[in-house]
């Protein structure tokens, strides 16, 4: 039984079709990387699950349900966005909001619920900073509270949207260790978009690449090949693996040189 | 002269209309600051000018044509929903244009200046009991929208993107916090006047979140501080014949600069202490 199930999804605006017939499922506990250059719908696809956004076509549904019904919890790890430094909110305050942020009035924390809390907090590695004003957190320690945010309400699906970007190499390292574990422990499904496989490349289960006009899923090794993206992209790409890295040379718009020099970028 | 005047009736209703206005300002004022509204702010109140210049010269209740001039403005504000620099550019072309048809209406009015002039600078002890009793429902009802719109407000002023993502309707709660803001600039206008609505909408808020990082004791210090600074003003004022929003300002502006104070000696001493290891909430 898949937790998100996908089939024939389509989203255009106006003349402009971003992807179209995009079927996939996604299996209990698995890590679906989402990869491509900027402008092929990787945030779209996001916004689509989380019910922020009708697909023009196909249909999509997590659990079996529609997502802009919301009737199961979906974590959101978005971007890194840095907070007003004197926000009065601390690390604590943010996780709750994961819990009942959405309900109405002014509302008490009973027991249960700040137990919860407070196991998300233990589970990141953030009980030591989680009464720390949160506008002066580095980003790592920030974006670690995210993720605390995302699985305190116990989410059927994980959804990540460049959870790594302006985060250095080590807090990237913090942020995958916590979502795998989590959908190790738990069995919760990570979709995970990245314009850069390697921090992910290691846990990776399946890949979808989506490129302008067409797309590809399957397991990294079936999907990160000059084959493959060449077919995708109709032009001649090359991968190369370097150590443990993927290293993508070719694609046709230099701007999308997007698995290879991000770090001096960002 | 002081007791003498500590006495009388219309200084009570003063001190009344003050406390109110001062806990409805205060408990706005952080949500404001959370979501970077100053700018709004002097928009709606100076909007609320052009609507009492309004109603003076259609001959009604300036006070109804502030509020009607505020709630236009932030039902205009609200649907619009903009963010960060579209949003700072539009409210100044609204508050330009708004300010003009002020002056024209201004220049129309052919009663007395004063009235204007009160609604400018603030006229506290000229208060009546009716205005204090009008004052105290509008005040209830603005702290009744906060509190039933608390939690989703708060997410979606400090992190929209996840907010929305749950459901939290953004478009619908940025029209609920202009329109009670709307409220309450009408409301701080009769005590401080349209120039400086700010002192007590923003300027208590902004010193409680320098120094806590606790939502509820910020709301709560913001509140504290906002009543310090209006009663104080008005008791100050009959001591001394100064105008009170000179002194309410200048208070709610002293503990500002305190807290920043407070702030920055905070964050020195920690750096002194924590050297090394160099950050303070460091995770392992």
């Amino acid at each position: 039984m898949s937790v998100v199930s996908s089939q024939g999804l389509g989203l255009a605006f106006r003349e402009r079709t971003l992807f179209a017939g995009l079927s996939f499922e996604l299996a209990p506990g698995e890590l679906l990387a989402v990869l491509g250059p900027n402008g092929t719908g990787k945030t779209s696809l996001i916004r689509i699950l989380l019910g922020l956004l009708e697909p023009s076509a196909g249909r999509v549904v997590v659990e079996g349900c529609p997502p802009r019904e919301r009737c199961h919890r979906i974590g959101y790890v978005p971007q890194q966005r840095v907070f007003d430094r004197d926000l009065a909110l601390r690390g604590r305050d943010l996780v709750r909001l994961g819990l009942d942020g959405h309900r109405w009035g002014f509302g008490r924390l009973d027991g249960a619920a700040q137990a919860r809390v407070d196991s998300a907090l233990t589970e990141v590695g953030a009980a030591a900073y989680a009464d720390a004003p949160v506008g002066r957190l580095s980003g790592g320690e920030q974006q670690r509270l995210r993720v605390a945010q995302a699985l305190v309400a116990d989410p059927v699906v994980i959804l990540a949207d460049e959870p790594l970007l302006s985060l250095d190499l080590a807090h990237q390292r913090g942020v995958v260790d916590l979502l795998d574990a989590r959908r190790r422990a738990a069995g919760t499904p990570v979709v995970f978009v990245t314009h850069d496989v390697n921090p992910v490349l290691h846990t990776v289960d399946r890949v979808l690449y989506l490129a302008p006009d067409r797309w590809a899923i399957g397991t990294p090794d079936e999907v990160l090949t000059s084959e493959t993206l060449s077919r995708l992209y109709g032009t001649e790409v090359d991968v190369l693996r370097v150590r443990d890295r993927v290293v993508v040379v070719g694609t046709p718009d230099d701007q999308h040189v997007h698995h290879v020099g991000e770090e001096l970028d960002h | 002269m002081f007791t003498e005047l500590l006495a009388q009736h219309f200084v009570h209703t003063a001190l009344w209309a003050g406390a109110v206005v001062a806990v409805v300002s205060g408990v706005i004022g952080v949500f404001v600051v959370a979501r970077g509204m100053s700018f709004a702010v002097h928009a709606l109140s100076e909007l609320g000018f052009t609507g009492a210049a309004g109603a003076l010269v259609l001959g009604l209740d300036p006070v109804l044509g502030m509020i009607g001039g505020s709630l236009l403005v932030g039902l205009v504000l609200g649907f619009l929903s903009l963010r960060g620099r579209e949003r700072d550019s539009a409210t100044g072309v609204v508050l330009a244009f708004g300010l003009g048809i002020g002056v024209l209406f201004l220049s129309l009015y052919q009663g007395y200046a004063t009235e204007a002039t009160n609604l400018l600078f603030g006229s506290i002890v000229g208060v009546s009991d009716a205005q204090l009793r009008n004052i105290a429902i509008v005040g209830a009802v603005v702290l009744a929208g906060i509190a039933a719109l608390y939690r989703p407000l708060l997410f979606s002023s400090v992190d929209p993107e996840i907010a929305a993502a749950r459901g939290v309707p953004l478009r619908a709660l940025s029209v609920g916090i202009f329109l009670l803001l709307a409220l309450t600039t009408a409301e701080a206008i009769q005590v401080v006047g349209f120039l400086l609505v700010i002192t007590l909408v923003i300027t208590p808020a902004a010193a409680a979140q320098r120094l806590t990082g606790r939502p509820t004791i910020a709301l709560l210090l913001s509140v504290g501080i906002a009543l310090v600074s209006t009663e104080g003003g008005i008791l100050l004022s009959l001591e001394k014949p100064w105008p009170t929003s000179f002194f309410i300002s200048t208070i709610s502006f002293t503990a500002y600069v305190a807290a920043r104070l407070v702030d920055w000696n905070r964050g020195r001493e920690k750096r002194l202490s924590s050297r090394p290891p160099r950050r303070v909430w460091a995770v392992r």
